[in-house]
């Protein structure tokens, strides 16, 4: 994600990554990889909760965790483009999300 | 030892193995190309095939300067060799799909929930500050949210 930063910014988007990471294990995260976009804590699930995303027990120490999920939300807060990807392995690329995101300039 | 006599097939092909098995979690998967599906890891895995089988054709060899010996360990390195492919398929396509259905996940058309969550530095970000405060002194056009187990 960050190596497509700078088109996701061109393209008028800011990614946001969620987990149930502390600040300090994420700050952490951001620092070695030179992430440049906002982590966010989610400690006890409560987002990942609402959101409907709950992968129960799945984590190392037995803790409900996040599924991986990828929304592409507009300006407005409205949902524009989901990916649940069947297989925990396959994510969403770059290249799919950008053109997401261009689709929505013209509306 | 005499190199001649070591039965390097068996060796590298179990070798081989464990290096296709691994490099997908520390290389390939950092890659969609390679990690959407682990085509690299199974060449790989057919290469240590191909030694691992000439490694057995020699365990069994009747010049061996140890017949038993070699019968036996060239079989139980083939079948640990067998355990870790079977391992890798098992991990990334059935493993890889137990996940949650999340069928009330918000659907497209529909306004997302509003949020408030610290950030790194600890400061609390709300949902509607991250869609409206400037990137590169232009209003977002949206939020790319992104979730994640939490060690990637």
């Amino acid at each position: 994600m960050q190596r497509s930063l700078d088109k996701f910014n061109e393209a008028g988007i800011r990614p946001v990554a969620i987990s149930i990471a502390t600040p300090q294990e994420s700050h952490r995260l951001a620092q070695s990889q030179g992430y440049s976009f906002p982590l966010l804590s989610d400690r006890n699930a409560d987002v990942i909760r609402r959101y409907d995303l709950v992968h129960a027990k799945a984590g190392i120490n037995g803790e409900d965790i996040a599924r991986p999920a990828e929304f592409l939300i507009d300006s407005t807060g409205t949902m524009r483009w989901i990916n649940l990807t069947e297989n925990y392995w396959v994510r969403a690329r770059p290249e799919q999300v950008l053109e997401v995101a261009n689709s929505l300039k013209n509306k | 030892m005499n190199i001649k006599r070591l039965n390097w097939p068996l060796w590298t092909g179990f070798l081989l193995t464990l290096a296709a098995f691994l490099s997908y979690f520390f290389i390939f998967v950092e890659f969609p190309f390679t990690r959407d599906f682990p085509w690299a890891n199974l060449v790989l895995f057919v290469l240590a095939g191909v030694l691992l089988f000439m490694g057995l054709r020699r365990g069994f060899r009747a010049d061996r300067p140890h017949p038993t010996r070699s019968k036996i360990v060239s079989s139980i390195f083939s079948v640990l060799s067998l355990a870790v492919f079977a391992m890798f398929i098992f991990v990334i396509f059935i493993g890889g799909r137990w996940l949650p259905a999340s069928k009330g996940a918000p659907q497209v058309g529909q306004r997302v929930p509003e949020f408030t969550l610290p950030d790194t530095s600890g400061k609390q970000m709300s949902l509607n500050e991250l869609l409206t405060s400037p990137i590169n002194g232009n209003a977002p056009k949206g939020v790319l949210l992104v979730f994640y187990r939490g060690y990637w």
